[in-house]
């Protein structure tokens, strides 16, 4: 039994195929990544696992149990985090609230024990701050840790929400091209996390990225779409020389 | 300026900060309880006013301020909880009794209403519960067994527990009292993880979703309590009237409503107090301020409309807040005092968007 698998899966909005009959398996414990030119189908197929989008047909398998067709909110509640490629902070919060919501799938507590704060809630919230004050050092993000993320400028905001999926508990983690608006001074940074998300955390993780050097440094398979299509699956050396892709990203010589 | 030094986790959880805090929310419950025993009958009456919209504020911040969902048609939840409490106190039930079903029924009718909210947003929202509050407008106006029509409803004063309400200053303990524990509850709500689930709503359902926020379920709780307490304040308001008719639940009141949390100040509960003292002044401000307007002026029909509008306008131009956005910024001014910059509060700018949820 795989960790995670896709299946055949195909999305078409209107008469638009965005993704068409992609397969593909991530073993526990790797960094897979999905790399293409614009409008491949990346985010798509992330939307299609976080249940946003039902495929069209196909199925995904995340460890033995088919979620295509479950309610989207349940995603988390199986240990599957994602990120956002435009970062979907809640902006109005505090970066330790941020984090505090995406401790949500591990409510212990009813509505009536928060109504009235029993001491049931008051050790529940105890807890999920001793969960998130976890990541906030792992992450080091305790110069934030009380900042408006309203107010925080874009790099750090790219780590508050990979902080934010943590606090999931995740056993897969989504990552939404993790570099894009960095410098490469911080994508080199979220480089050592992605490594040491998979290494010390043993997380599995599902990467989007466009950034080469990022993929070829963290990643253990890599696969290649364009217009819907699996292009090209193996390690990052053998994607990149595929003469496929190189036409799919530079065109044939004429 | 102080700094809190923090060595548990409790500090975080707990109901004050500090016992400054604490010391001044001492107070303001010493002034409070104080209060009626220096004013005159009339304001006391005021000050029931005040209270009962802060009920209302409250139940409007927790819906708008903190889901981010808006209504134009809480004037319906109003008329149910008011009428829910004239027709129960005449077949003579115990008032805590009618409270409580006027909360309820009105809560009901708020999952009804908070079924489209699932699906609609923003203008379009605002259009549905609008028409809401239409139907339940003309369906009191028509229902005239129980409601009386259009010649009203008359109540009785409120046996409370053996002790009748019959004058403004046991009103204002009882609505004091209801206040504080309502705002408690809010509190309590806030900093749980069901009013993070909120806010999550409210700053990105795609993402709240992704955490596991089952959106359908948190949208109708909002929805549910905002509405109950609505429904409470409307019993209250029956009471306080001693005469509810149709006319008193009209758009107005539901826009007055609604404009309330946004001039009290957003996602902030101060805020909805804040709104409810703003609301009951104003037009006694205006009153007062008449005798000083040139007659040309203070004569028109429409003078206490646009005042409102104008300073409706002004807040959200440049002091989208609210009242509590300017109470924190002086506060701060203060605290820092002579180290406060002009643009300390300025917001940054918020970076692109991903796809949204329909």
């Amino acid at each position: 039994m795989s960790f995670f698998k896709a299946e055949n899966i195909s999305i078409q909005f209107g008469g638009v195929k965005a993704v068409t009959n992609v397969s593909f398996e991530v073993e526990e414990g790797e960094v897979f990544t999905i790399i293409g030119p614009n409008g491949a189908g990346k985010t798509t197929i992330f939307n299609l696992i976080s249940l946003i989008y039902p495929p069209t047909s196909g199925r995904i398998i995340f460890k033995g149990q088919e979620i295509t067709g479950m309610a989207p909110h349940r995603v988390a509640n199986l240990g599957i985090a994602r990120t956002f490629q435009n970062i979907e902070l809640f902006e109005h919060a505090t970066v330790l609230q941020n984090l505090l919501i995406g401790r949500h799938n591990h409510r212990s507590t009813s509505f009536l024990e928060e109504l009235l704060f029993l001491p049931a809630a008051r050790r529940a919230e105890i807890a999920h701050r001793e969960a998130a004050e976890k990541v906030v050092d792992f992450l080091e993000l305790q110069h934030y840790r009380d900042s408006f993320v309203a107010g925080l400028p874009y790099g750090v905001r790219k780590v508050v929400e990979l902080g934010r999926a943590l606090c999931i508990g995740p056993k897969l983690l989504l990552l939404d091209e993790p570099s894009s608006g960095l410098n490469p001074e911080e994508t080199d940074g979220m480089a050592f996390w992605i490594e040491d998300i998979k290494k010390d955390l043993g997380v599995t993780v599902l990467m989007v990225e466009h950034d080469m050097s990022l993929v070829s440094r963290v990643s253990d398979r890599v696969l290649a779409l364009s217009q819907g299509e699996m292009l090209s699956l193996g390690t990052s050396r053998e994607v990149q020389s595929d003469p496929k892709v190189i036409e799919a990203y530079l065109g044939r010589p004429e | 300026m102080r700094f809190l030094f923090k060595t548990d986790y409790d500090q975080d959880v707990r109901l004050f900060k500090d016992g400054q805090q604490k010391f001044w929310y001492g107070a303001l419950a010493i002034f409070l309880l104080g209060l009626p025993l220096a004013l005159p009958e009339y304001l006391v009456g005021q000050m029931v006013f005040i209270l009962i919209y802060s009920i209302i504020g409250l139940g409007m911040m927790l819906l708008i301020g903190f889901t981010g969902q808006i209504s134009l048609g809480h004037a319906a939840f109003l008329a149910v909880g008011a009428y829910t409490e004239a027709w129960l106190q005449a077949r003579g039930a115990p008032f805590a009794v009618s409270l409580a079903a006027a909360g309820l029924l009105a809560g009901l009718a708020g999952v009804i209403v908070g079924l489209p909210a699932l699906r609609l947003k923003g203008i379009y929202l605002a259009i549905a519960t609008m028409a809401f509050g239409f139907i339940v407008e003309e369906a009191v106006t028509r229902w005239d067994s129980v409601t009386g029509g259009n010649s009203g409803k008359q109540l009785k004063q409120i046996d409370f527990f053996g002790a009748l309400i019959d004058n403004d200053v046991r009103f204002y303990y009882l609505c004091l009292g209801l206040v504080f524990i309502i705002m408690l509850g809010m509190i309590n709500l806030m900093r749980s993880s069901t009013g993070r689930a909120f806010v999550a709503i409210r700053d990105s359902e795609i993402s709240a979703q992704s955490m596991g926020i089952h959106l359908a379920r948190y949208k109708t709780i909002a929805f549910a309590i905002s509405a109950a307490l609505t429904g409470m304040a409307g019993a209250l308001y029956a009471h306080k009237l001693q005469f509810i008719s149709p006319e008193q639940f009209n758009l107005l009141v539901s826009i007055e409503m609604a404009t309330l949390v946004f001039i009290g100040g957003l996602g902030s509960f101060h805020g909805a107090i804040f709104g409810a003292i703003f609301v009951i002044t104003l037009p006694q401000l205006i009153v007062f301020m008449k005798d000083y307007l040139p007659p040309a002026i203070a004569q028109q029909t429409g003078l206490q409309p646009t005042i409102f509008g104008l300073i409706l306008i002004g807040f959200l131009l440049f002091e989208p807040l609210g009242i509590y956005g300017r109470w924190v910024k002086i506060r701060t001014y203060f605290s820092l005092f002579p180290f406060y910059r002009r643009g300390m509060f300025r917001r940054q700018k918020t970076y692109m968007k991903s796809d949204r949820l329909k």
